[in-house]
């Protein structure tokens, strides 16, 4: 078999923190290769290197043979790596044929020649076997899965030797699911190779002839489907970590009755969710991306609300429509991108701090502003003082605003969605001390987190989601394979 | 060294440059004109001034939330042309119509703020599309020129003031109003509604999503807009008399004095009390202009090289470096 690609030795470090180190990875024609692991394990770096998105720090790159160095992704296109991202490449407004053959159209005196457009689109379609997509169809009005097979044909008639699919049925309907087996099936056939991204267990044993698995940013192993077992799989993708310290539950933290409570929540991202959580009480919401644990939060909080279901917070009936009527309602949410939707960069520690009492009478006090000071302290905010803005302060500190801000409502229910995402370590455990107290104290928490070992390490239950809906649910404690096996819609152990 | 690198560095922020100017154009005028500043002479300033930066407040609430509101130039001809036609010389009519005046400014900008955040449509076209609605009603209304008068009572407030003050002469209605404006700015700025005006202009999403009105709020800020334009209105129709051409150009020169205050466009940065010293430099900027005897129709092309100048200059503070904390991460 011909080795169409060799990576060996890629080092990757984003702003001095490592990504990728010294990872290896080779792919055979018409192979289709698995490139799998955790969140945040580093494949979806390792397959933009390969794309020439980013550039490797070090290692070397082969393709056919012959060593490679892309520092722009139409070099990449050039060398015959084509790419299908979760987010597609393509202009809406033009038709399938203007998209497959977008910056090379087939020219005549100096025209372009649509005629030869459609006529070698249909016919790289009909070399796909797909014939139910007409090469003059405008691209925006396609279902996604005609878009991803435009976006395939597009990859193809560029002469790509290899295509890289990044979670490529993470938007399709199941009957689209068998279309692009069949797909990457004919792929196979002509001797094109796949890597394949991602993270569904059923999907890799179908489709690929070989895994690797990459575990924080190293190689882990590099095998052949056939000899490997999905249980063995999992156990490479999680293994044990050790460096993570948390906090013991504190004493007297008592678990009291429930405060919030979602019987058969539902809308348009998730479905049948049975969750509640009590006074004193941590509950880990833990899944892949894209399960559905954002959308659970944005549900609770308002921001996409449960259009099926119940909400009921401390035994009321609510119907929370939007952000201020949850906060009305005693419940507060750490967003998961502090920039973009926690904090307003300009501003003053303290104008951020009292965000949340300035915005909404119903929680407004003297008392509570006159805490304000106070919280930010005992959480260790470092700052030149109040009056500094908060673009200036790290992203650990930067975020212990953000919870100062919602602590400072005194809410009853918090859901912190990704809290330690992009801070440094010592901040990270100071919010997880913060978390225990806020349990010691009586609120109920919400914890969503894709380390899964912040969720283990943390949550009294741990609620376990796939594909939008609730897969499980696990004690505290229970091991990352227990979760995974649910997270990937295996079952369980 | 540290000292003067950090007084340089607080004189280059937007905000504090502009009372530098301030400073720099009094200077000016005091270098060609000694007298400028005895009692009188000055009184006659602020009072022409007053307008302007009574508008630049307004205008400063609905940037600072992240719009602009360029109607309030033809809000202020408007408010003339109404007062004129409605009083038609009647002392009497002076304050029924003045609650008229009020209630038309209110209802502008109301109109503006709910087509800008209901409808969702930019601030920019919303309050451009009014401009031209009110420029062409006024006229459809007066057929063309203005009519009536306006009375004697309504003129006091841009015209009089309390006489014989010592070393000042008079002080002005329009310096009185104009201080009790700002006054007013700068306490509305440090309440809940001012901060999550702030928020709002900075970080719509993160303001939304700590439970703030946005929406709201700035169509508050709209209304301020339109009060701050029936204000000058009043001022200027007093100060100057009617004429269907009032107000024309004012929104320009208006957003040029808040932007040369140091106010961001696109909002969340900035203070009210800069927003209205870059009013008062502008207006000190005609003056000087007048007395090196430079014609008047220079001042569009002045405006227009300040507020790219001002903009520019923002910009530029921005791109560079910022000042990394003293913080350690934790």
């Amino acid at each position: 078999m011909t080795e169409v690609l060799s990576m060996r030795g890629i080092d990757k470090a984003f702003l001095g923190v490592p990504v990728l180190s010294s990872v290896d990875l080779t792919m055979n024609q018409g192979e289709v290769h698995a490139l799998v692991g955790e969140n945040g394990a580093g494949k979806s770096t390792l397959m933009k290197i390969l794309a020439g998105v980013h550039t490797a720090d070090a290692g070397t790159i082969e393709l056919g043979g012959r060593a490679v160095s892309f520092t722009h992704p139409l070099q990449a296109q050039h060398a015959g790596v084509a790419s299908v991202f979760q987010e597609f490449n393509l202009l809406p407004e033009l038709t399938v044929a203007e998209n497959v053959h977008l910056g090379r159209e087939p020219k005549r005196r100096g025209l372009i020649d649509r005629r030869a457009m459609i006529d070698s689109t249909a016919e790289t379609l009909a070399d796909l076997g797909v014939d139910d997509l007409a090469p003059t169809a405008n691209v925006g009005r396609l279902s996604v899965a005609h878009q991803q097979i435009t976006e395939i044909a597009k990859a193809l008639s560029q002469g790509a030797d290899l295509i890289c699919m990044d979670e490529p049925t993470a938007a399709l309907a199941d009957a689209e699911v068998e279309l692009l087996y069949r797909l990457i099936g004919r792929l196979r056939e002509r001797g094109t190779a796949v890597l394949y991204v991602s993270h569904r267990l059923k999907e890799i044993f179908d489709l690929c002839d070989r895994i690797t698995v990459l575990k924080d940013g190293r190689l882990v192993d590099s095998v052949a489907t056939a000899d490997i077992t999905p249980d063995d799989l999992v156990a490479k993708m999680v293994g044990r970590r050790i460096e993570a310290q948390f906090p013991a539950r504190l004493p007297g933290t008592e678990t009291g009755g429930t405060r919030l409570k979602i019987t058969g929540g539902g809308n348009d991202f998730v479905d049948s969710i049975d969750l509640d959580v009590r006074a004193g009480e941590i509950v880990g919401l833990a899944g892949l991306q894209g399960s559905g644990r954002t959308e659970i939060a944005e549900a609770v909080f308002g921001i996409a609300p449960f259009t099926r279901g119940t909400v009921e917070v401390d035994g009321t009936p609510i119907r929370i429509t939007r952000p201020r009527k949850a906060i009305g309602a005693g419940i507060a949410l750490v967003t998961e991108d502090r920039k973009a939707q926690g904090l307003a960069l300009w501003q003053s520690v303290r104008a951020n701090a009292r965000m949340v009492l300035d915005a909404n009478a119903r929680v407004h006090s003297r008392r509570r502003l006159a805490r304000v000071s106070g919280l930010l302290a005992s959480l260790d905010l470092v700052a030149r003082g109040e009056d500094q803005e908060v673009r200036f302060l790290s992203g650990g500190n930067q975020q212990k605003v953000v919870v100062a801000k919602w602590l400072a409502a005194e809410p009853g229910i918090i859901v912190l969605d990704e809290p330690t995402r992009g801070i440094d370590v010592g901040a990270k455990h100071k919010l997880y001390s913060v978390v225990r107290e806020l349990a010691a104290e009586g609120l109920a928490v919400l914890l969503i987190a894709s380390e899964l070992i912040e969720v283990i390490g943390l949550a009294d239950r741990i609620v376990v989601l796939h594909d939008g809906r609730i897969a499980g649910e696990l004690p505290g404690g229970a091991t990352e394979q227990q979760v995974m096996a649910y997270a990937t819609g295996r079952g369980p152990e | 060294m540290t000292r003067v690198r950090d007084l340089l560095l607080r004189a280059t922020n937007p905000t504090a440059t502009v009372f530098v100017l301030l400073v720099l154009v009094f200077a000016g005028v005091f270098a060609m004109n000694p007298g400028f500043f005895e009692g009188p002479s000055l009184m006659a300033f602020l009072k022409q001034a007053a307008p302007l930066v009574i508008l630049a407040a307004g205008q400063y609430f609905v940037i600072v939330s992240g719009n602009f509101d360029l109607s309030v130039g033809a809000l202020v001809g408007a408010q003339v042309v109404i007062a004129a036609r409605l009083i038609d010389g009647e002392e009497s009519r002076t304050l029924p119509v003045m609650i008229v005046m009020v209630l038309f400014g209110i209802g502008v900008g109301l109109v503006n703020g709910l087509i800008t955040t209901a409808l969702k449509v930019q601030s920019f076209i919303t309050t451009l599309g009014m401009l031209m609605v009110l420029y062409g009603a006024i006229r459809l209304w007066t057929g063309g020129a203005p009519t009536g008068s306006l009375s004697e009572s309504f003129r006091v407030f841009g015209r009089m003031g309390i006489e014989d003050v010592p070393v000042l002469g008079q002080i002005p209605w329009a310096l009185l109003i104009m201080i009790a404006v700002g006054a007013g700015s700068v306490l509305l700025m440090r309440t809940r509604f001012g901060r999550i005006l702030m928020a709002a202009g900075d970080n719509e999403r993160a303001a939304a999503l700590s439970g703030a009105r946005v929406d709201t709020a700035r169509t508050i800020a709209f209304v301020l807009s339109g009060l701050s334009a029936t204000i000058a209105g009043i001022l200027i129709g007093g100060f100057a008399g009617v004429s269907a051409q009032v107000g024309d150009g004012l929104e320009f020169t208006v957003i040029t004095a808040v932007v040369l205050g140091g106010v961001v466009l696109g909002g969340g940065r900035g203070s009210v009390l800069a927003a209205m010293a870059g009013a008062l430099v502008i207006e000190a900027l005609f003056t000087l202009f007048n007395q090196m005897a430079l014609p008047a129709t220079l001042r569009p092309a002045v405006q227009g090289a300040i507020i790219i100048a001002a903009v520019a200059y923002a910009a530029r503070r921005r791109t560079r470096p910022v000042p990394t904390a003293t913080a350690t991460p934790s």
